[in-house]
């Protein structure tokens, strides 16, 4: 087959497959960003058991290869008698979001942390001693100062996130890694063919493109006060 | 009446007793000056007064009424305390000042968020705010800041930003100012403008208590002042009396370290 019909079809197929892989990434986001809080405030807490079991469990899932995860959160639940996630490309999708979410909020937890500690124990002070709530302190005075704070580092983790969400491929979810290499086994008559793995490149480094942009500008609204 | 009355405040951090039995009064449009060497507790007794600590002992009393009475478990309640802090303003050595607001909104802030507590805001909402606006910026112009209004801290000196921060206290209108070492994070020529902007609230019979390490301006600006020693109060009476007639060796040496210096 020439190039030129090719590509038509590995270009539906990969974006099929980006579809899938867009999917996985704004759902960890959308699962990590409030259990990465919850695990944060956990591993702050004065509950010293709480807090040693946050820590225990962070440093478990960010010393461990997310694609060991995959493959465990994945398989185990068979292994032991209960296949959990049902058959087919749902069940994949949803053990991969659940193992995504937990390894990604560890992540964000710990960034979080930094974020909360980082803001000078005075600002508190000042708004205790001007009569503010905590709440009133948390929402008006230092919510921002930590959103500042943790921008650019969850920027770096949001990038690494939509590369890492090839590591799905490990138990074939069916993303553009998985997309691009179908056609070197052999999909709708084409066989043997690397360059569409090769070109799925092309779109992580759009879409990273685009998210580096727009994190970018979020960086910069937030640089009016220091 | 005494407008405060400090009385057998203690206070200790684990092992070590940082108040041991503190006891003071202070009259409306007084200022307070509170001398010491480091470590001797003045900072941790200011906090104690805006209640960022809790004193294991003693009673603090503004105006008669009894906001801590260590023995009486009513008067430490949690939930009180942010009504009992507003009898007292702080001013921190490190300003503190929000850095995501402008000058003029780190004065007007607090006020209105409590200003939403009123029965009557909702209604009146737009002229609460321009009251409030509109007494900020007296402060701020009162502090010699009119043109810096629209700055963030980060844009201004230090000794601007304190004298925001200064506004920012007085905007509650305290019964009683605090401060603790105002000019200490400050080059020397920028301290002068803040201790002439605290001069001019003291000669405008502003309750003060005042921790500082500027013995000149303490002399100066002070209707009493007490001299801190390891936790206890060691001297207290006027400036004339601490100053030029010491009677502790303590104070003695204390002070000379001033003068030779
Ligand atoms: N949160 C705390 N926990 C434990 N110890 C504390 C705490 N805060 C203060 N201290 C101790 O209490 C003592 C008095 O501290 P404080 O800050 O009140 O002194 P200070 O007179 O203000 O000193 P300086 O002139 O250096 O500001 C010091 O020994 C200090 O180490
Ligand atoms: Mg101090």
């Amino acid at each position: 087959m020439e190039f030129t019909e090719q590509f038509p079809i590995v270009f539906q197929a990969l974006n099929v497959g980006f579809l899938q892989t867009l999917k996985l990434f704004f759902v960890t986001l959308l699962g990590a960003i409030p259990l990465g809080l919850v695990i944060s405030f956990g591993s702050m807490s004065r509950f010293k058991p709480l807090s040693y079991l946050m820590k225990i469990i962070v440093w478990i899932i960010r010393g461990t290869p997310l694609m060991i995860q995959l493959l465990i959160i994945y398989f185990m639940p068979g292994l032991m008698g209960h296949n959990i996630w049902g058959g087919g490309e749902s069940g994949r999708f949803l053990a991969a979001s659940v193992a995504f979410i937990f390894n990604y909020s560890c992540y964000f937890s710990e960034i979080y942390r930094g974020g909360i500690q980082g803001v000078p124990k005075g600002q508190e002070e000042a708004g205790l001693v001007l009569g503010m709530t905590r709440s009133q302190i948390f929402f008006k005075v230092t919510l921002l100062q930590m959103i500042k704070r943790i921008v650019p580092p969850m920027s770096n983790e949001i990038i690494t996130l939509v590369k890492d969400t090839s590591l799905a491929r490990i138990i074939s979810l069916q993303e553009i890694i998985w997309a691009g290499q179908s056609f070197l086994k052999g999909n709708q008559g084409i066989a043997g063919v690397i360059w569409p793995l090769f070109f799925t490149a092309v779109y992580y480094l759009i879409f990273n493109g685009i998210l580096t942009v727009l994190l970018g500008q979020l960086e910069k609204k937030l640089e009016y006060f220091r | 009446m005494a407008i405060l009355e400090a009385k057998h405040i203690s206070k200790k951090f684990e092992r070590t007793q940082v108040l041991k039995d503190i006891s003071f009064s202070l009259e409306k449009g007084q200022v307070l000056s509170i001398i010491g060497s480091s470590g001797s507790g003045k900072t941790t007794l200011l906090r104690c007064l805006n209640f960022l600590e809790r004193p294991d002992g003693g009673v603090i009393l503004v105006n008669g009424e009894t906001l801590f009475n260590s023995d009486d478990p009513e008067t430490t309640k949690e939930s009180e305390i942010r009504r009992k802090r507003l009898h007292f303003g702080l001013v921190f050595q490190s300003f503190n000042l929000f850095p995501q607001y402008t000058a003029l909104q780190n004065v007007m802030l607090a006020k209105e968020l409590l200003a939403k507590e009123q029965p009557d805001y909702k209604a009146r909402k737009k002229e609460i705010h321009d009251e409030i606006e509109a007494e900020a910026k007296k402060l701020l112009d009162q502090m010699g800041l009119s043109d810096r209004m629209s700055n963030y801290p980060h844009q201004l000196s230090g000794g601007q930003c304190q004298r925001v921060a200064i506004a920012r206290a007085l905007a509650l209108k305290p019964d009683i100012l605090c401060f603790d070492e105002p000019t200490s994070a400050l080059d020397p020529e920028l301290t002068g403008e803040v201790l002439k902007v605290i001069k001019g609230l003291a000669d405008q019979e502003t309750t003060m208590i005042i921790v500082t390490h500027e013995m000149a301006f303490a002399r100066d600006v002070s209707s009493q002042v007490i001299f801190m020693d390891d936790g206890r109060i060691l001297e207290q009476g006027t400036p004339q009396e601490v100053f030029e007639r010491p009677k502790e060796e303590r104070t003695k040496q204390f002070l000379s370290r001033y003068t030779n210096g």
